[in-house]
């Protein structure tokens, strides 16, 4: 156990650094795509860190990776494409919705679907019926003569 | 997993003092399914990872405990979460005593929410700490991350705020009888499914801690058991919790029905994006990753639509209600929530602080609205004694989430963060703060030495504040850490950090401005409270209900 606390312990290194300064854009619009795009790819020897926040020397790689395809004028789907293509789509910290990762988005609204049909159905269910008789006339009067001495009726909620 | 255990005890006998008014079956059940609980986690420690071994060869200066852990939020953190986390073993057993006793009434509605109410209370507050912790000492201002362990924590929080609200429902109306069970199964079966993924590694994580795929297995068989246990004694069971009670499709009990759809779709979104890539890799072959924007996308929509229902339902009266009185009673709530809305968008633009700030006006505002309605007699006058303690429980705990929408909000729209290299004497300015680094030092401290840079930071030409923040480095565990230097302020946090020091003397400095960023955690401390108060109202009503006081 305490080894692997250990080992966390090299792996997570020095959380602070990520983006250096060297690294930055003169361009402001770039850069804000650019830090935009480094959230969004995942530093592939860390845990579950995304290279904006890693400051693994492959991250940085990456990181100068993103920058000078944007330089290059590519849009951010093709930097982000170019990436899941070097590196597998493991790299891309939201998984292109194409083939079987179509479940994964589908299952979100299918998910809603179910409950609501749930939900529905137990509201029809538990809907007051119709066919409940109304309050007969020496019932309604039972009740006036009942209740005639509260002043506020009070709702318990 | 020691402490797992003595939480479950410490749970197991105060049920058995305080249970003393459940009828004498339920008790026993209820007992009995802890004891299994406790047996089964006592022999999975023993027998995989029994902490009574002894090293062969002790450390010479001890492992050295790892920097980053040595802080006292920390400290809190992992007590406060499993007090929360095995609380929930209370309802389910509970849940599964009603299966076999057959029966879930008022009563016995009465009895599981005390117990829901203290470990949800204790699961809010261990996740906000460790929301906090991450903030100021993970040195980027993070406080979330989607992360497969905090998203372990975050499902039962969300299950078990479904069940708290049904088992309302069952407490007044009772009705959701069987969906209350269930939910107090799938509750306790996410914390087991919870404690798995953290302790199996089987999901790599920056939290994974004494993982080890052996353990991981033992735990497995322990979920199985127990979670698909309940779940067969549900399906076999279930049949004996008849519901009664109808009510219209606008009363409260629909309101709590939306929430709980919604609570528990959103879990399972989040359940599916935590354990996808583990079901990609095994049916499909693929490695990839679901990260925090996938996160993002599915679950905020959900917490919209939730806190939009949150005010009406909260307003709505049991059984029946109408369309246009609720509307009278969140006409008010809903015109400011609008106005701060508008406000915003005109003043800063964008749509995350809007929509925020206007959700979270919307529920501060809807709360205060229902306790003045309750405050106010029907003469005319004011009554403090009109209002239970559990009503300002549950004013306080919506507010707390209003309050926690609000500074996500801010965070997320109007953060400014600067990176850049600056030597001691550098002046620059942010967001209408100016920053002078004054000097820039090595120290020794405790076990570590460190730098530390001193800035003096002004608004207006005047000296506000002088933050210090450090880069360290601890020789025992090698490894270096970043003590981020923070101005915490009601409306926003100045928040500093310094990297290594370069060629020159120069270090890279991060500066970052948070609007609100403490309304996060105030919000989630808020709601634990609200739950203390209502826990405290509760208390007293089961003294007067049970059954052993009248007959005496």
């Amino acid at each position: 156990m305490l080894r692997s606390i250990l080992l966390m312990l090299a792996l997570l290194g020095s959380p602070a650094l990520a983006v250096e300064p060297s690294e930055m854009l003169d361009d402001p619009m770039l850069e804000a795509r650019a830090r935009a795009l480094s959230a969004k790819l995942r530093c592939l020897v860390c845990q579950n860190e995304s290279i904006d926040e890693s400051n693994a020397p492959l991250a940085q790689d990456l990181r100068r990776h993103v920058r000078m395809m944007l330089l290059d004028g590519h849009t951010d789907q093709e930097i982000l494409d170019d990436v899941a293509y070097r590196y597998g789509e493991f790299a891309l910290m939201m998984p292109r919705p194409k083939g079987t990762t179509w479940l994964l988005y589908l299952s979100v609204p299918a998910l809603l679907l179910i409950g609501l049909w749930l939900a529905m159905t137990q509201l029809r269910r538990r809907a007051p019926r119709q066919s409940d008789p109304e309050l007969s006339a020496s019932e309604q009067q039972r009740i006036d003569s009942l209740t005639k001495d509260v002043d506020h009726p009070r709702h318990r909620s | 997993m020691l402490l797992w255990i003595l939480v479950l005890a410490i749970y197991a006998a105060a049920l058995g003092h305080f249970g003393r008014a459940m009828s004498a079956r339920l008790h026993g059940n209820v007992l009995a399914v802890l004891a299994a609980l406790q047996v089964a986690f006592t022999s999975y420690i023993l027998f995989s990872s029994n902490p009574f071994n002894r090293l062969d060869r002790p450390p010479f200066e001890g492992m050295g405990l790892n920097p980053l852990l040595q802080d006292p939020g920390l400290a809190f953190h992992p007590p406060l979460l499993y007090l929360g986390y095995v609380g929930l073993a209370v309802p389910f057993s509970f849940a599964v005593a009603a299966l076999i006793g057959g029966g879930a009434d008022a009563a016995w509605a009465r009895h599981v929410r005390p117990w829901t109410l203290i470990s949800w209370m204790f699961l809010t507050a261990g996740i906000a700490l460790g929301s906090w912790w991450a903030y100021y000492e993970l040195g980027w201002g993070g406080w979330w991350f989607w992360d497969p362990v905090e998203n372990a924590s975050f499902m039962p929080w969300l299950a078990s705020t479904a069940l708290l609200h049904s088992a309302i429902v069952v407490e007044r109306r009772e009705s959701l009888k069987s969906w209350t069970v269930l939910l107090a199964i799938i509750a306790f079966s996410l914390v087991l499914a919870g404690t798995f993924l953290v302790r199996s590694g089987l999901l790599t994580s920056v939290h994974a801690f004494a993982s080890d795929p052996s353990r991981g297995v033992a735990i497995l068989a322990i979920l199985a058991v127990f979670g698909g246990g309940a779940l067969i004694v549900f399906a076999w069971r279930a049949r004996t919790l008849a519901p009664s009670g109808a009510f219209s499709p606008v009363s409260r009990e629909a309101a709590l029905i939306g929430n709980n759809l919604l609570l528990l779709v959103a879990t399972g979104v989040i359940l599916i994006g935590t354990f996808w890539p583990l079901l990609a890799e095994v049916l499909f072959d693929q490695i990839l990753t679901v990260g925090p924007p996938f996160f993002d996308l599915a679950f905020t929509p959900f917490m919209i639509l939730l806190a939009l229902l949150l005010t009406p339902g909260a307003s709505l009266p049991w059984k029946r209600g109408t369309l246009r009185r609720v509307g009278r009673r969140v006409r008010a709530p809903a015109a400011l929530a609008c106005l701060v809305g508008v406000l915003i968008a005109l003043w800063r633009g964008g749509l995350t602080a809007p929509v925020g700030l206007a959700l979270a006006t919307w529920l501060v505002a809807g709360s205060a609205a229902e306790l003045i309605g309750k405050l106010r007699t029907g003469a005319g006058g004011w009554m403090l004694t009109r209002t239970r303690t559990a009503d300002w429980g549950k004013g306080l705990a919506h507010a707390g989430l209003g309050i926690t929408i609000a500074g996500i909000a801010a965070i997320t729209a109007w953060e400014r963060e600067d990176i850049r290299t600056a030597r001691p004497g550098d002046r620059f300015e942010i967001g209408g703060y100016g920053f002078a680094m004054a000097s820039l030092e090595r120290r020794e401290g405790a076990n570590f030495t460190a730098i530390t840079a001193q800035f003096d930071i002004t608004r207006d030409g005047q000296l506000i504040t002088q933050l210090r923040p450090e880069r360290r480095f601890y020789p025992v565990a090698g490894t270096r850490t970043t003590e981020a230097a923070i101005d915490m302020g009601l409306l926003r946090d100045l928040y500093l950090v310094i990297g290594d020091p370069g060629e020159g003397g120069a270090v890279t400095v991060r500066t970052y401005i948070k609007p609100l960023a403490n309304w996060i955690w105030a919000g989630a401390m808020i709601m634990a409270l609200g739950a203390a108060l209502s826990l405290i109202d509760r208390r007293l009503r089961i003294g007067i209900a049970s059954p052993r006081r009248l007959a005496t």
